[in-house]
This record gives C-alpha cells, structure tokens and sequence, in this order.
C-alpha cells in the first residue's frame, strides 16, 4: 500500500526532471530572437491577432483612465531620445522653436502646416493619464495639447488612407552609417481617438526638451513608444513598408509589436 | 484479470485521465514554460515591482528592486524586499555570469528566453504562448464542466475538508492510495491552480495592457492600480513555480512511471484491492 520511493526509481525520475532544467539553461531559444526567423514570424501573428480582439472590444471612442490632480506625484520620467542632436533640431532649439512647424502631408487634399503659436491657439484638452512604458514602469502626468482628429480634417485625409506615419527629429541611434531618425505610425482608429493629441504642454508647463519639446503626440491606449516626441510631420500613408525597416516604426523595426496597446 | 494482478501483487489498470485531461496538461506544460522564461526576461527590463498606479521615482513605493551596486569589493548583485536588502549574487540575482564577463541583469540568462537581453522577442514569445494558454484554459473548463471532472476531482466537498488532517499524515509518512479518486489535499491544489492562480494571471497580464484598461477600466480597481497588478502577476508566477515543484515531487514520490503513463495514455495502476469498476470507462 505505501508508495515506495526505490533508490532506482528515484534516480530514473531526478534524471528526468533534471533534463527539463538544463534545458531551460541552455540558449537553445535564442534563434527566437532573429527576425527573419519563420518560427517567430509565426508567433508574431498573436500581436495580429491581439489587435484585431481589442479593435474589436474596445469602442474607438473609448477613452483612457484619466486621474485626478492628487495622482501627479512626481515629473513625468523621460526616456528613449532626450536630448536630440540633429543640427536641424538643434537649430529649433537655439530659437527657441520659433521657427517651427509642424506638416500633415502625403494621402491628403491639401499640406498642410502650423507653426507653434497657431497649434497653441487651438482648442486645448489637457487629460491626467498614466504613461506605461513597454519595459514595464507606469508614470502619471497632465498633458496638454491639441486634439489631431481637427488638423487631420483640415487637411482632409483622402479615403484611401490608412495609417498615419509620424516623422521625428530625434536621432535615437547614432550609426557608422549615419542617423536613425525616430518615427512611429498608428491606424487612423488611434489617430482620430479624442484623447490623441499634439501635447505641447506637461504639468501644466512648458513641454520639455527631455519629453519631446515642442510637439509630442499622445497616443493614450499604447505603450510610451507609440507616443512620438520632437514631431514633425504627419504622413497619411497606405502602406507602411517604405518607412525605416517596413514594420511601421523605430522600435517595431526592432522587434516590437507595432500595436502596441498590450 | 484482477485476481491475477493481485496474486502478483499489483492493482488493477484502471482509466484516470481522459483525454481532454491530458491533452490540455501537456499544452499547459509547453505554454507554463515558455510563459515563465520570456516573463522574466520581461521583468528584466525594469526589475522592480511597486504597488499602486504608477511606478515612484520620486517617492517609493516599491516593494522589490533587483540591481547592482559597487562595493570596495566590486560590483554585487542585490535584491531589496519591503526595504531590506540582500546580497544576491550567489543566486544570479542582480549579477551574474563569470569574474571576466559579469551580466548585470534582474535574472540571469540562464532563466530567461532569449537567454541575451532582448524584450522585443521577449514579448512576441510571452503573448503567442499566453494566447494559447488562455484557450486551453477555456477548452478545459468547457471539456471538465461537461465531462465532470471539475465535479468529481477539482472541486473540494466537505468530506474532503474533513479529511485534510489524515491526508497531511499519509503524505508526510509517504503513504499513497493509488485509485481512481484525487485526495483532499490533492484536490485543494489543483482547485487552488484552475480557480485562483490561473484567473488571476491572466487577469493580471490583461491589466497590464493599455488598451484593455480603457475597455475594461474595473481591472484596474478591482487589482489597486496597473503597478498592483504587475505586482500581483509577479506573485502568481511565483506560486505557480511552487506549485510546479510541489507538483513534480509529488509524482517523483507516487510513482513516476505510473504517474507518467496515467497523464499520457489515461490508464494507471491502482493500489491492490482497488475494484476495476472504480476506473472510467475509456
């Protein structure tokens, strides 16, 4: 009746369960991390498959958690670009951004472009919302700005379009080969979404050059690297595969989920 | 076919696990372990956990931080829990690797897919298994609902309760009863895993994602905030981890082989003087 651990069988089952850990030691996985691998291309259809539900379970209008005054308990932390090198940026920077201006341009009836002072001029929102950064820390801040679905009309986004590619001035990667810009691209669903806007503003100050000074979009349901600082052009686009590596932003052409509201 | 078991001292073979069972339990296996390595390569990207909405820069509100810092001695690897901290490089936490090459990460590499620092990946793997794991979990409970399993094994009855104690006993004294019918601490377990740790992670992951919390906003007040469920996943794994080791000693002491045959063909060799018809009909 009792269960009998013999030394043979208990010898047999360590073996046995041993292999399972040195498996898990190994880095027999890692071909998981090449791109062009198919058995990763396979597994990133979940991420297809992840946007389909959501589009589908979330309204588009729907809006994200905003807070209250009391929950901003700290600056908004920066990070990726801080502090951009570009001599184009830099020059905007030394006049104090006068100079700017921001385009909406490609699958459009008319370009389109605003300077500093007539985007401010705008009608405002300003929303205190939790930004989720995809390493995995959360940061609650207010922003305000202007909302992009009116500018989008302004310019009259042509049917056809379906993705809006957003230009940055940023160099987040320095190479032998020269700079790589960042950008970043969403469907039209986040860019007409109320709570997308063009933020000039953080707790109620000026926006800072560490968080994307002057212009930074918000994209308040994804992660922080879908919200692109130091913009500078919007590209209504059908097709996302002339851009940086073909997968519709810096950080997708390195592996990241383009969605990114997971 | 039983009298000639007995005379040689063996139960009877009797049907146990159906196929739904077993099919789902390997699947789960697969998806547990994938979900476990690529998670923590995930935790590695901060490898800190905090409660509440956001994650304090400025003020703290973390309960665990996993990190480095130079000593006269050298880098060491140190993991703060509710404020005390500990030396953790003999376990890899916060540094590992050799003198010459130190990795300066969470976990080490040897416990994360991929096994270099690269999250991108570490996501893609993470929500193609967690995709998978959640319709497992959704076949078994349709398949265990209908098939009676969750009836008749999963969920504990009062007589089960009642007979914790004597259960405590016999796995203490090593003491199994091969039948068809899971025992009282057995069934605690497994209730534990299907109705409270695998609802709660997945609950957790999805609070974890921008998007649902705009579709379902109640995630984040049922768990205390994004940080909170972060936390909370975290945890989960953890006790699923137990469990996992709890799990694969259990077999080690009741019989591998038989354990092992009973979760991949159904049928297991029950203690002598078991009665045939105690089994299922396959």
């Amino acid at each position: 009746m009792s269960g009998l651990i013999t030394r043979r069988n208990f010898l047999r089952s360590s073996a046995l369960a041993g292999s399972g850990l040195v498996l898990a030691g190994c880095d027999q996985f890692d071909f998981l991390g090449s791109r062009e691998n198919p058995v990763r291309h396979a597994m990133e259809q979940a991420n297809v498959l992840t946007y389909n539900v959501q589009r589908t379970l979330i309204g588009d209008q729907t809006l994200a958690r905003e807070y209250s005054a009391s929950e901003i308990r700290q600056g908004q932390r920066p990070n990726g670009s801080t502090e951009p090198s570009t001599p184009e940026y830099m020059f905007l920077q030394m006049q104090n951004f006068e100079p700017y201006r921001l385009t909406v341009k490609g699958m459009v009836e008319r370009e389109v472009s605003f300077s500093l002072a007539e985007l401010r001029n705008m009608p405002s929102r300003s929303q205190i919302t939790r930004h989720d950064c995809v390493e995995g820390w959360s940061c609650i801040a207010k922003w305000t700005g202007t909302p992009l679905g009116p500018i989008l009309d302004m310019a009259g986004v042509k049917p056809q379009a379906r993705f809006c590619v957003y230009h940055c001035y940023d160099n987040i990667q320095r190479t032998l080969t020269g700079d790589i810009l960042y950008y970043e691209s969403s469907d039209l669903v986040d860019a007409y979404h109320p709570q997308t806007i063009l933020s000039y503003g953080l707790n109620d100050q000026v926006l800072p050059v560490a968080n994307g000074a002057p212009i930074r979009l918000r994209i308040e349901r994804a992660l922080g690297y879908k919200q692109p600082k130091y913009l500078h052009t919007i590209e209504l686009v059908d097709d996302l595969s002339p851009f940086g590596r073909g997968k519709g932003g810096y950080w997708p052409d390195n592996g990241y989920d383009w969605y990114g509201g997971i | 076919m039983s009298e000639a078991n007995d005379a040689a001292g063996k139960g009877p073979l009797i049907y146990r696990q159906s196929i739904w069972t077993r099919v789902t339990h390997w699947v789960w296996a697969i998806c547990l372990f994938f979900l476990l390595l690529t998670g923590l390569q995930i935790f590695n990207a901060h490898p800190a956990l905090y409660i509440g909405q956001q994650s304090g820069f400025e003020f703290d509100n973390a309960i665990l931080e996993i990190g480095a810092v130079n000593t006269p001695d050298g880098p060491r690897g140190r993991t703060t829990i509710f404020g005390n901290s500990f030396d953790t490089t003999a376990l890899g936490l916060g540094m590992s690797g050799t003198a010459e090459r130190p990795a300066f990460t969470g976990f080490p590499g040897a416990v994360t897919i991929p096994s270099y620092r690269d999250l991108g990946t570490g996501r893609v793997v993470h929500f193609f298994f967690g995709w998978i794991f959640v319709a497992t979990i959704f076949i078994w409970f349709v398949a265990s609902f209908i098939n009676g399993h969750i009836r008749r094994d999963i969920v504990p009855k009062p007589a089960d309760i009642a007979g914790v104690p004597r259960d405590l006993v016999d796995h203490a004294t090593l003491r199994f009863k091969h039948g068809r019918h899971y025992g009282p601490l057995q069934k605690l377990a497994y209730f534990g895993v299907f109705f409270i740790l695998f609802p709660l992670i997945v609950a957790t992951g999805l609070t974890m994602s921008p998007g649902m919390d705009a579709a379902w906003p109640w995630l984040l007040d049922l768990f205390g905030g994004r940080q909170t469920a972060r936390t909370i996943h975290f945890i989960t794994m953890a006790l699923l981890v137990a469990f996992f080791i709890v799990h694969i000693v259990m077999v080690l002491a009741a019989g591998p082989v038989n354990e092992l045959r009973s979760m991949i063909t159904g049928w297991y060799r029950a203690s002598p003087g078991t009665p045939e018809a105690e089994g299922d009909r396959p």
